[in-house]
């Protein structure tokens, strides 16, 4: 299997459907020549994360549009350091209050947070800069 | 060279600011409309009077100058009990209309000691787990006075059938209720994806709505056919206007294809329309959809009551036209698309609060939201005359434009097979994605300006207070169920659980079968629980 490109999950958690900003993320992160997984909707934290370990992502971004970030981003933290895949990056993005983000953020809840009005290009060129500081793959047995 | 031709040389001649002039939705604008660009229009088969057919300048013969349109503000938080302390405040202020909001959970039919329940109980809108919750809710509300809107969809006959049963205790006989339910569940499939069950048994459940009603509820407002979420997800003004009115026709051949008389059910059929930031392409396409309907109505379904050719209508502001950066532009904007939705002749209104693109509004941001659409009503002038801007070259000629790319839309969906068939094959998720994503790189590229967003920006703390929702709210209600369970007649829930699925093998009405699970105190997510078991859960094939 080929490590060249970038793989992300797009997960939307909770039980609301205001999927446009994450279908938007989606497509502009494919354009940008990533593997996009996207979830679908009314995604509880665990089957985020079984899916991005299945799926062997190097990032989990969350679409939290129902005021429920709080609860989601330490739960989906706290899935991937139980199924030992801290090494996959955690962003998202959504309708988060500023002191919110702060929150997260310090709390090491999240990697990045991107507010609403953020370019896309933003997100990409965020995702491309830390994957490359985290350096190339190290060789696996099976690949 | 007359002068038509000596005004374009002139024109040319001059320099333009941009390149392109394009509407919100990206649709051409000319510099110039003229009596040539709205030629074709006959006054009294296109425009005609206010209140008579085909409707374009309005559904009254008086409009505003009779009465003002509705200020309906959506509301709803927490448990049932602090919900009902809010709209007894309203109603003491002079509020004669309801218009309840419910939790996730609610709407997607799990009790609130649900799994997936977990965070979101009481959050968005209030909880309702069963007839306990319901009685609550209208607690001391005389429910034969006012007319309650409830903004629910893939369970729409259970909370209804707690209504109608909680009016029941109160001694209210059903024929005297009023109000909505949204009860739309196509434009779940295409764009709110609140849905449960597949689009078959839900339109059963529709439809048994509408027999029901016509026997029983007779003043209900049985769906409240909606563009506002499509058009929130990313269409344009004419995808919003042509694939909800598809949507509505497709409502009219289901309750025929059931047996029903158009005349009995689509005149308590009722629209709901967003109002986005482009004032002349929105009033078009609230005059084209008047229009629209009357004629389908008319011509192809064979109406004879005129109000099965009333379009009515609410309009909400659009939410997705409000910026996170500089919160406070938000009023202006929302303004404007008042503005719009007035002067296109919108029956009732709601207008966004500057905080929502952030959280549930503060009192104080619901409070100028509602005082925007008191100065529009009192002090702008613009309630004065009846369809103020009919006969201005412009607005005719977009309103035509409207109902034609509305038409070309209606024969491509036929050509699918209907709008089920659109649904299936991914026509309007594909189309409306399509329209976001075009709309985004048009930002990106700084073809089209927000303001505060990506041009006259500032580096700043968001200045305002915002409303939060503590975690107390859903350990009570979790509890509250919890306990409902445990104390009722559990023997009455199993058997009329067990009848209301042999009805749903069948074919008979299920909603008389709902009222009677319901009476016994079953709660919602038990009565979906049996309808899933029968219908199975709808799973979408998400395209982007």
């Amino acid at each position: 299997m080929s490590q060249s490109r970038i793989r992300v999950l797009v997960g939307k958690p909770g039980l609301d459907g205001h999927d446009r900003g994450a279908k938007v993320i989606a497509r502009a992160l494919r354009d940008a020549g990533m593997e996009v997984i996207y979830s679908g909707l009314h995604q509880t934290p665990e089957e985020i994360v079984e899916a991005a370990i299945q799926e062997d992502v190097d990032v989990i971004g969350l679409s939290i549009l129902s005021g429920a970030h709080l609860t989601i981003f330490p739960r989906v933290k706290e899935l991937l350091r139980e199924q030992e895949a801290e090494d996959i990056l955690l962003i998202g993005g959504g309708t988060i209050p500023e002191e919110d983000v702060e929150v997260l953020l310090r709390q090491g809840f999240a990697e990045a947070l991107f507010t609403p009005g953020t370019p896309t290009g933003e997100i990409v060129g965020w995702i491309k800069q830390r994957l490359e500081k985290k350096g190339p793959e190290p060789a696996r047995a099976n690949d | 060279m007359n002068d038509k031709e000596r005004w374009q040389e002139n024109y040319r001649a001059l320099q333009e600011r941009q390149s392109n002039f394009v509407t919100v939705s990206s649709v051409p604008i000319a510099p110039l409309y003229t009596p040539q660009d709205s030629a074709g229009t006959n006054y009294e088969r296109d425009l005609g009077y206010p209140g008579s057919y085909p409707y374009t300048r309005g559904i009254h013969a008086n409009m505003y100058r009779g009465r003002l349109w509705t200020m309906r503000q959506f509301a709803g938080f927490g448990s049932a009990q602090e919900s009902n302390e809010r709209y007894k405040f309203l109603l003491s202020q002079g509020q004669t209309g309801l218009s309840v909001a419910f939790d996730m959970p609610t709407i997607m039919g799990y009790d609130s000691d649900h799994l997936r329940a977990y965070g979101e109980v009481g959050r968005v809108g209030v909880a309702i787990d069963s007839l306990q919750d319901m009685e609550r809710l209208f607690q001391d509300i005389a429910l034969d006075r006012v007319s309650t809107s409830m903004t629910i969809n893939a369970p729409a006959a259970i909370l209804w059938a707690m209504y109608i049963v909680a009016a029941e205790k109160k001694g209210i006989p059903s024929y005297k209720l009023t109000g909505t339910i949204q009860n739309d569940i196509l434009k779940e499939y295409i764009a709110q994806k609140s849905w449960i069950f597949p689009p078959e048994p839900s339109l059963r459940l529709i439809t048994d709505i509408f027999k029901y009603a016509k026997e029983h509820v007779p003043k209900w407002n049985t769906v409240s056919i909606s563009g506002y979420h499509i058009r929130e997800a990313g269409a344009t003004a004419l995808q919003e206007l042509a694939f909800t009115l598809a949507d509505g026709f497709a409502y009219v051949e289901a309750g025929i294809k059931v047996g029903l008389d158009v005349d009995d059910f689509v005149p308590r059929l009722s629209f709901f329309f967003n109002a986005h930031m482009d004032v002349f392409e929105e009033i078009a396409k609230y005059r084209a959809a008047r229009r629209i309907w009357a004629r389908h109505m008319k011509e192809k379904y064979g109406a004879k009551k005129p109000e099965s050719l009333l379009l009515r209508f609410h309009t909400q502001t659009a939410g997705c036209s409000l910026t996170a950066q500089q919160p406070e532009n938000n009023i202006v904007r929302t303004a404007y698309e008042a503005l719009a939705a007035v002067l296109g002749g919108t029956q009732s209104l709601h207008t966004n609060s500057m905080d929502e693109v952030l959280a549930l509004p503060t009192e104080k941001a619901v409070q100028i939201a509602l005082r925007t659409q008191q100065i529009l009503a009192y002090e702008s002038g613009v309630a004065n005359t009846i369809d103020p801007l009919a006969g201005s070259y412009f607005v005719e000629s977009l309103t035509d434009q409207m109902e034609k790319g509305a038409e070309d839309y209606f024969c491509r969906i036929e050509e699918m097979g209907g709008v089920l068939a659109a649904i299936e094959q991914n026509f309007f998720q594909q189309e409306i994605a399509d329209a976001a994503f075009r709309y985004q790189q048009e930002i990106e590229r700084h073809e089209r300006i927000i303001v505060g967003v990506n041009e006259f920006t500032k580096e700043e703390k968001v200045g305002i207070d915002l409303l939060k929702i503590g975690p107390e709210t859903e350990k009570a209600q979790v509890g509250r169920v919890q306990e409902l369970k445990r104390t009722r007649d559990n023997a009455q829930v199993r058997s009329a659980l067990a009848e209301l699925e042999r009805t749903a093998k069948g074919s008979d009405n299920l909603i008389p079968k709902i009222m009677s699970a319901v009476r016994a105190y079953a709660t919602e997510g038990e009565i979906i629980g049996v309808l899933k078991t029968v219908f199975g859960e709808y799973r979408e094939q998400a395209v982007y």
